[in-house]
C-alpha cells in the first residue's frame, strides 16, 4: 500500500476543494451576478459575463484576448477594477486628465472621450451621456495622443520599482553596510545571477576587453526582461499584466539594443557589412543588401521573439482555464469532470513559463551580447 | 469535387472564411517546422554530451541558444497565423 503522508493529503484534498469550489460557482453565476472566488492556485482571470442578461454565452477568444491586451483600468475581480488615469492630447482640446473609473466600464462618455474595445476615442458630445448615444469624432481620434497610464504603464512602474528596490539594496550592501563582508540574503540571492550573466553570457559575447562597458545595459535588459515576465504569470495585482508581451515594450528594448550597437561598432563592422572584404564583386552585389537587411532584422527578430514567446504562453494558460468555462456551458457535470484535468493542465503550464520567463531574458541578453561584441570585435589579420 | 467544395467555403463562408482556417494551417504547420528543428539539436546534443560528459555545460548553453534561434523563427510564422486570424 502506498503510504501518503500527510501533508500530501492536506494538499490534495486542497486541491480538490478548490476544484469543486470553482466548478460550482460557474454553475451558480448563470443567475447572479459574476463575483468568482479569486483562488490563488489557479490563474483567477474571471470571465467577462454580463450581470444584466441570463447566461450569456462565454466567447472565450475575447475574454483571452481580453486579458492579453492592454487596458484602461486594472480589472480586479467582477466587477471590481483599480481606476487609471486617462491622459490624452489634442490639438482641439488640449490636455485632458480624468481618472478611467468615469467610463463606467464603457458604458459613459465623459469630457468628450468614450471607451471603444478598451481604446479611447473621441466623440462630438462633451457632456457626460450614455456612450450608445455617442457619434465618433474621426478627426480628433486620429490627431490625439493617448498618454495614459495604463495597465502595461502602471505594470511597468512597478516591474521598475521592485527592480530600483532590489538592486539599491544589494548595491547597498557592497558599498554601505556590509562592505568587505561575506555575502547575506538579497545579496547572497542575486550576487551568483548576476556573476552568471557576467561571465557567462557577457564576457564571452563581447569579449575579455571590452565587456565591461555594456554590463549595466545588459544587466538591466536581463533582470527587466526576467522580472517583467515573472510579474506577468501572477495571476494577481500587483501581477498579472502582460508587459513584455506588448510589442511595444519589446520593440523598445530592441532598439535600445540596436542604437547600443551602431553606436559602438567601428569600422571594421560596418566594412563586414558593406563591403565584406575577400569576396569576389560579383558576389557583393548580392551580399551587401543581404547584410544590410540583417542589420534591421536582427532587432526586429529579437522583439519578436519575446513578444511572441511571453504571449503564446498567456494565451495558452488562459485558453486551458477557459476550457472549464466552455465545458461547463454545456453541462455542471462535464465542467466538473474537466476541471481537474484543465487545472493540472495550466499548472504544468504555467511552469513551463517560469522557465521561458527566464530562458527569453537570457536569450535576449545574450544575442544583445553576441551582436555587440560582433560590432566591437578587433579585425583579425586575416590571410587570403 | 474538392475545388467546389473549397469555393463553396471561401464564398459562403463569411464567418468561417477560408482565411481564418489557412492562418491556423499556417501556425501548424510552424509548429511542425519548430519541433523538427529542435528535435534535431536536441538529438545532437544528447549525442555529442554522451560522446564528451565533460562538456555537458558547454554544449547545454549552445543547444539552448540554437532552440531559442529556431523559435524565433517559428514564432514569426505563429505571429503571421495570427495576423491572419485576427485583422479583420
Amino acid at each position: 500500500m502506498m503510504k501518503i503522508s500527510k501533508l500530501s493529503l492536506i494538499l490534495i484534498l486542497t486541491f480538490l476543494a478548490f476544484t469543486v469550489a470553482f466548478s460550482i460557482s460557474n454553475h451558480a453565476q448563470e443567475a447572479q451576478p459574476s463575483n468568482l472566488p479569486a483562488s490563488h492556485e489557479m490563474q483567477a482571470e474571471s470571465t467577462s459575463t454580463e450581470s444584466t442578461k441570463p447566461a450569456e454565452k462565454l466567447n472565450a477568444g475575447k475574454v483571452i484576448m481580453e486579458h492579453i491586451a492592454d487596458s484602461h483600468g486594472w480589472h480586479l475581480w467582477g466587477h471590481t477594477e483599480i481606476p487609471l488615469p486617462v491622459i490624452i492630447y489634442s490639438k482641439e482640446r488640449g490636455l485632458v486628465t480624468f481618472m478611467s473609473s468615469e467610463f463606467k466600464h464603457g458604458h459613459m462618455a465623459y469630457e468628450g472621450f468614450k471607451l471603444e474595445e478598451g481604446k479611447v476615442v473621441a466623440v462630438n458630445e462633451t457632456a457626460p451621456v450614455p456612450a450608445e448615444e455617442t457619434s465618433v469624432n474621426e478627426e480628433i481620434t486620429a490627431g490625439m495622443f493617448d498618454i495614459s497610464i495604463t495597465k502595461n504603464v502602471m505594470s511597468l512602474f512597478i516591474s521598475i520599482g521592485l527592480m530600483l528596490l532590489i538592486f539599491t539594496n544589494v548595491a547597498g550592501a557592497y558599498t554601505r553596510k556590509r562592505k568587505g563582508l561575506a555575502p547575506t540574503g538579497l545579496q547572497n540571492a542575486i550576487e551568483p545571477i548576476i556573476l552568471f550573466v557576467r561571465d557567462e553570457v557577457i564576457k564571452p559575447g563581447i569579449g575579455e576587453k571590452k565587456f565591461e562597458k555594456y554590463v549595466p545595459y545588459l544587466l538591466t535588459v536581463f533582470f527587466f526582461i526576467w522580472i517583467s515576465n515573472l510579474m506577468g504569470l501572477i495571476p494577481v495585482f500587483p501581477g498579472g499584466a502582460n508587459l513584455t508581451g506588448n510589442i511595444a515594450v519589446t520593440m523598445t528594448l530592441a532598439i535600445f539594443t540596436f542604437i547600443i550597437v551602431s553606436v559602438s561598432a567601428n569600422k571594421g563592422y560596418w566594412l563586414h557589412i558593406f563591403a565584406m572584404p575577400g569576396v569576389p564583386k560579383p558576389i557583393l552585389i548580392l551580399l551587401t543588401p543581404i547584410e544590410i537587411l540583417g542589420v534591421f532584422l536582427r532587432p526586429f527578430v529579437l522583439m519578436i521573439r519575446l513578444f511572441a514567446n511571453i504571449t503564446a504562453g498567456h494565451i495558452i494558460g488562459l485558453a486551458f482555464f477557459c476550457l472549464i468555462f466552455i465545458f461547463g456551458e454545456n453541462g455542471t457535470g462535464i465542467g466538473l469532470a474537466v476541471s481537474p484535468l484543465s487545472l493540472v493542465f495550466t499548472v504544468f503550464m504555467t511552469t513551463l513559463e517560469l522557465l521561458v520567463a527566464f530562458l527569453q531574458a537570457y536569450v535576449f541578453t545574450m544575442l544583445s551580447a553576441v551582436y555587440i561584441g560582433a560590432a566591437v570585435e578587433e579585425p583579425h589579420h586575416e590571410k587570403h | 469535387m474538392l475545388s467546389t467544395l473549397l469555393l463553396d467555403a471561401a464564398t459562403n463562408g463569411a464567418n468561417i472564411g477560408i482565411g481564418y482556417g489557412l492562418g491556423a494551417v499556417g501556425a501548424g504547420l510552424a509548429a511542425v517546422g519548430a519541433g523538427l528543428g529542435i528535435g534535431r539539436i536536441g538529438g545532437s546534443a544528447l549525442e555529442s554530451i554522451a560522446r564528451q560528459p565533460e562538456v555537458a555545460g558547454d554544449i547545454r548553453s549552445n543547444m539552448i541558444l540554437a532552440a531559442a534561434l529556431v523559435e524565433g523563427a517559428a514564432f514569426f510564422a505563429m505571429v503571421i497565423g495570427l495576423l491572419a486570424i485576427l485583422t479583420k
